[in-house]
């Protein structure tokens, strides 16, 4: 075996970063435009909130509450899972995965002495550092203009553990996307499972409505599912929804769930290429 | 010791029967038919380091399974191989960087970036030392003529040029094994010329070992003193380009190029008459009896000029496919 010093995968790691990173913006225009147009939502979103609320009892919408919830937190939180997402979800990284499977370009990692999950992590790295770099602008104008929603800054450690859960839900979504991609060395065509598992996560990652507003059999199920981490865990971290002594508690069983989907991953992995070198290739 | 060893390598791939017709669809939904397809049986091959090996036979023959196992990209269901002392498919690093596979139909280099950017990435992933990296990129882009190509864009370049960077990105790590799965396949007759000729050089001059898979008898007969004949899985010939021709057409052509007033009436008499376009007329017979053929037709007509050849390689092949299917 050849001794790799650390600064030597530095080097490499910096270079398959630079790289993905180039080819982002090989298409800025595109890649700008839809940036942006993530951003339309918003407006309907919280129109459709407004009605919600002003159909519930009184009919003066800042007065009504749901599940705990006014419409001003209905809109922060709302604000704050789209924040939470912008981490977590991994826009085509399942389904370039399976088409790699099928189309042979896994071949790829191995002939070459590199390891696909490490360098497709990087990629995703350099991607999403491209998105906020086009995206950080606006997050923070709506952010600004919607300020009126949001009851003042919390404190230093939510903040800490707001920015660590926004992190591990970036690595959360990945692993969970990779698994999904992976799956292709079994099935040739993931498409509708990978419809099947957005469709789910939209519901259970907290994008639609938080979590809390579930009833009772169905909010326990889903507080125990790994989902919730991609949109609603940081946003119920920022407004104060997790009890203070559940802070490092809860972001520890995020890290515990990291651990266990980035195993996973490895698993199917180290499975599917021996599958694939054993059929086919 | 041999750089490639095979020893009696075998894979079958496990492939789904499918039925015609719509029932049989419905039934294939839980209950699945297989059939073994046996596409490389019981393989035994020695390559000695420096050598240039051509992989000759047809479509769905084995050659790129056998290239495949070599890479290590597959497991075999049977036998052994060592490349430079590695079993490929165990895929080293210490091996993987010791060697290197190109395939004609599959693109390795990042599509949207300039080829450049590629080679920088695999500068990174096979720790080649910058100055070495830089010496060996500027050599090969002079040898293959693309200095000028490198910052463009991979996907605004023709078939012809990209192969090359694909030449080029495989080399940099100077494999002492090379892999080429149909490396002129698509490319235009001066495009198939340059890589030949830039092969033929690198190979020479690096006395490096290369396996090829080629459609193309140009390339085989330019490059490789050696050839492997591979059909259904099996090595039906090994040695030199000149020797299959002698082993396997026992054919000779004449060619004849009749005086003014001669006409090719009862040719047929000496030897099996190909075609006739007068004054050229041209004629096969079996090998041993070449002379005789050419003695009785001089007797009888009036000959301005005369050649005697080998069958087209091509035709012997063909022959030599369907002789051994």
């Amino acid at each position: 075996m050849h001794a790799f010093s650390i600064s030597n995968r530095i080097a490499c790691w910096w270079m398959i970063f630079r790289i993905a990173l180039e080819e982002r913006l090989a298409y800025r225009g595109d890649f700008a435009l839809g940036t942006l147009m993530r951003f339309l939502p918003i407006i309907t979103q919280i129109f459709l909130w407004l009605a919600v609320f002003e159909s519930l009892g009184s009919g003066d919408a800042s007065e009504n509450q749901l599940a705990g919830y006014t419409f001003s937190n209905m809109v922060a939180y709302y604000l704050l899972s789209m924040l939470g997402r912008a981490f977590s979800s991994m826009p085509g990284l399942a389904s370039t995965t399976a088409k790699q499977i099928r189309e042979g370009e896994i071949k790829k990692y191995l002939i070459q002495p590199i390891d696909m999950i490490g360098f497709m992590l990087l990629g995703r790295v350099a991607h999403k550092i491209a998105y906020y770099a086009v995206a950080a602008l606006p997050f923070a104008f709506v952010f600004f203009l919607c300020r009126g929603y949001f009851s003042g800054w919390p404190d230093a450690e939510v903040l800490v553990a707001f920015s660590v859960s926004l992190i591990l839900a970036f690595l959360l979504g990945f692993f969970l996307d990779l698994c999904i991609g992976l799956v292709g060395f079994w099935f040739l065509e993931v498409s509708s499972l990978l419809f099947v598992y957005m469709l789910l996560n939209f519901f259970l990652s907290g994008h639609m409505f938080p979590l809390d507003l579930l009833p009772d059999p169905w909010s326990w199920l889903v507080d125990l599912l790994p989902f919730k981490y991609l949109a609603y865990f940081p946003a119920a971290v920022f407004l104060g929804k997790v009890e203070r002594d559940q802070l490092w508690t809860e972001v520890g069983i995020e890290l515990l769930w990291l651990l266990a989907l980035a195993l996973v991953a490895r698993f199917l992995y180290a499975r599917g290429v021996r599958r694939y070198s054993g059929f086919g290739g | 010791m041999a750089i490639i060893e095979i020893d009696q390598l075998s894979k079958s791939y496990r492939v789904y029967q499918k039925q015609e017709g719509l029932l049989a669809a419905i039934r294939g939904l839980w209950h699945r038919e297989y059939r073994d397809v046996e596409a490389v049986k019981s393989i035994d091959l020695k390559v000695e380091q420096g050598e240039f090996v051509a992989f000759l036979g047809p479509n769905g023959a084995g050659k790129t399974t056998t290239l495949k196992l070599l890479s290590g990209v597959i497991y075999p269901s049977g036998g052994t191989a060592r490349v430079m002392g590695h079993v490929p498919w165990e895929r080293n690093n210490d091996y993987r960087r010791r060697f290197a596979l190109v395939m004609g139909q599959k693109n390795q280099l990042w599509w949207d970036l300039p080829a450049q950017e590629s080679f920088r990435l695999h500068q990174q992933i096979y720790q080649i030392d910058r100055e070495a990296f830089s010496n060996r990129l500027s050599e090969l882009a002079d040898l293959l003529g693309v200095e000028k190509l490198l910052g463009r864009p991979v996907r605004e370049l023709s078939l012809g040029e990209r192969m090359k960077m694909e030449l080029i990105a495989a080399l940099l790590h100077s494999p002492e094994v090379l892999f080429l799965d149909e490396p002129t396949i698509g490319l235009d007759v001066v495009a198939q010329h340059n890589i030949q000729q830039f092969l033929k050089y690198y190979q020479q001059e690096r006395k490096i070992t290369i396996l090829l898979t080629s459609h193309y008898m140009k390339d085989i007969a330019a490059l490789c003193k050696r050839v492997v004949v591979i059909n259904d899985g099996m090595i039906k010939f090994d040695g030199s380009l000149a020797n299959i021709v002698e082993s396997f057409s026992g054919l000779r052509i004449l060619r004849l190029l009749l005086a003014e007033g001669q006409t090719a009436e009862g040719l047929e008499r000496f030897a099996e008459v190909e075609s006739v376009e007068l004054p050229k007329v041209t004629l096969r017979c079996p090998r041993e009896k070449a002379t005789k053929s050419l003695s009785n037709i001089l007797q009888h007509y009036q000959v301005e000029d005369i050649s005697v050849e080998d069958p087209p390689l091509e035709e012997v092949i063909a022959n030599l496919f369907n002789a051994t299917e």
